[in-house]
């Protein structure tokens, strides 16, 4: 009778342990997407979402899509300094002059920027494009980055977390969403680490990069002036100087200059500043935008 | 052949042309699910309160359907009446997907109520929002939403969203129709924008002036006043002013006329 009874029944500590399809989740590789997104009832999606949102090759469209715009990241000998405006467009409405372009990813409470002189661990991501879409991925980002951290009992690297946001922008391609996100910092593995992921599916690790359409004015400065080996200080200005540039050059962007710092302990923010006196402090304290004249 | 050429639609039945064959092509016809309804919403914070208030109209292009649609919505209290709500909404744009939006966000701080046996906090039903506006990404709702409430400081919190869930914490807001003509006036006068300092200093050294919150008599003549003005120069703004005004006493909602051409 007892052989018949072990024979049916199950060991104890079977279920002490994960089950197997916690297990099974615990080992895929890539978390299964939460795709429940309702679709139009139409062939072609993509052309009417276009239709309905896409200001630039439709300007009359009624769903006007708020648009993010400068962002510039690059690594120093002191780490990696992340640097934002914080305009957001509408077609020629601007929305917003005071959006958070940079994204803490992956901490459980990744909190209101309360200004705290200590570093917070964890990354950093950056916002351009369709501002929901790099709210909501780079949000879906930190929650398995959580989950990694939580698995594995360490912080995840920089090089997987781009993967799973290009991996996740790839699986998407075509159907619409806009975002060119970079991805910043610091791990045990890796050491300083910057990424730029975008939303065709591209993922590139470098040393720097702009983002936005004010990338171009971000570069000329940025390229001009950067070393690897700047002072803290120096990357903090050489950032902000580039920012402004894009600022004072592109229609789109605007607002106020954030700036981030990342070192091994984590992120440092460096304040939210209104362009306009940095401006006129850049122009009349040391002579640059000669362009412009101070009268007033 | 030239017997062929006369019936050109046999002609290419047959297959002597190189031409493709006469049946329509596979058409659809246009798919616009949206209607703007017009009107325009604002929210303000302070200290310890918010507003939120939303004209009554109802247009779709020239016609005025109706002069008393409410677009500022109570969550998460009572079917009926509103009561024990510690949320409010207002939407803006399509006044059809506008109501499916806050049908289901009543229901998710509700059924929240229910399973953890606290109601939601005004952070956490930000938050939800966005993602549920985001769920329709690829067909979006074409809503412009406000959320107001009191934060766990018992400060007030307003939310601002776009249609496909990018959201900001911010001290004032204006959408919709007027919302470029109440949005610049909000700037001025609640941030204080291009306000300076009298005497602060000379030519570029002139001191900005800081904003700071605004007592809650102030903010009710400001919310009028950007509707007066605003049912003044926009056709799609008018006939009622519906505010609603959250403190840590509940949710007390006024009506004011406003003009009705």
């Amino acid at each position: 009778m007892d052989k018949l009874v072990a024979q049916y029944s199950r060991p104890k500590h079977q279920n002490d342990f994960y089950s197997e399809a916690e297990q099974q989740e615990l080992t895929e590789g890539m978390p299964p997407l939460s795709l429940k997104f309702a679709l139009p009832p139409v062939d072609n999606r993509a052309a009417f979402l276009r239709a309905m949102t896409d200001d630039h090759s439709n300007p009359s469209c009624p769903i006007k899509i708020a648009h993010g715009t400068t962002t510039l990241a690059f690594r120093f000998q002191g780490g990696i300094i992340v640097c934002t405006d914080s305009r957001a467009t509408a077609g020629n409405w601007i929305a917003s002059q005071t959006v958070k372009k940079v994204i803490p990813v992956s901490r459980l409470s990744r909190g209101e920027d309360k200004p705290s002189k200590d570093p917070t661990p964890g990354l950093l991501g950056t916002m351009a494009g369709g501002a929901a879409d790099c709210q909501y991925w780079l949000r879906y980002l930190s929650q398995q980055c959580t989950l990694h951290e939580i698995r594995h009992k360490r912080r995840i690297t920089v090089a997987a977390a781009s993967k799973i946001l290009a991996n996740l922008t790839y699986a998407y391609k075509g159907y619409g969403l806009s975002m060119g996100t970079m991805l910043a910092g610091v791990t045990p593995q890796e050491g300083p680490a910057l990424y730029y992921i975008d939303s065709d599916g591209t993922r590139l690790p470098g040393n720097l990069f702009c983002v936005g359409s004010g990338q171009t004015f971000a570069y000329g400065v940025l390229d001009a002036n950067y070393k690897y080996d700047l002072t803290e200080q120096e990357a903090l200005d050489l950032g902000r100087r580039a920012i402004l540039a894009a600022m004072h050059r592109d229609a789109y962007s605007g607002g106020f200059i954030n700036c981030y710092h990342v070192k091994e302990e984590g992120w440092v923010h460096h304040g939210f500043d209104d362009m306009n006196p940095i401006f006129w402090k850049t122009k009349l304290d040391r002579g640059e935008f000669s362009n412009v004249t101070s009268e007033l | 052949m030239t017997s062929l050429l006369d019936h050109p639609s046999r002609g290419e039945t047959i297959g002597y042309s190189f031409s493709q064959p006469t049946a329509a092509p596979l058409r659809q016809h246009g798919f616009y699910p949206y209607t703007d309804n017009g009107g325009s919403t604002l929210g303000i914070t302070g200290s310890d309160f918010a507003i939120l208030a939303g004209d009554t109209r109802s247009t779709s292009g020239y016609n005025i359907n109706s002069r008393m649609v409410p677009k500022v919505f109570k969550i998460g209290g009572d079917d009926e009446t509103g009561e024990g709500a510690h949320i409010i909404l207002s939407v803006v744009g399509f006044a059809a997907d506008g109501n499916a939006l806050k049908e289901r966000l009543d229901a998710v701080v509700r059924m929240y109520k229910y399973q953890h046996g606290k109601s939601m906090s005004v952070s956490a039903c930000a938050q939800r929002l966005s993602t549920i506006l985001y769920g329709k990404r690829f067909f979006p709702y074409y809503v412009h939403a406000i959320l107001a409430g009191l934060d766990e400081e018992g400060k007030g919190a307003l939310y601002s969203y776009d249609p496909v869930g990018s959201y900001e914490r911010e001290q004032c807001r204006a959408a919709g129709a007027a919302a470029s003509l109440i949005m610049p006036f909000l700037d001025n006068q609640v941030n204080f924008k291009n306000q300076y300092i009298p005497g602060s200093g000379e030519g570029h050294a002139l001191e900005q002036k800081k904003a700071e919150p605004l007592p809650q008599e102030t903010v009710k003549q400001l919310v009028r006043d950007a509707f007066t003005s605003a049912v003044e120069r926009h056709i799609e703004v008018g006939d009622h002013l519906q505010v609603m005004i959250i403190t840590s006493n509940g949710i007390e909602e006024v009506f004011h006329p406003l003009k009705k051409d």
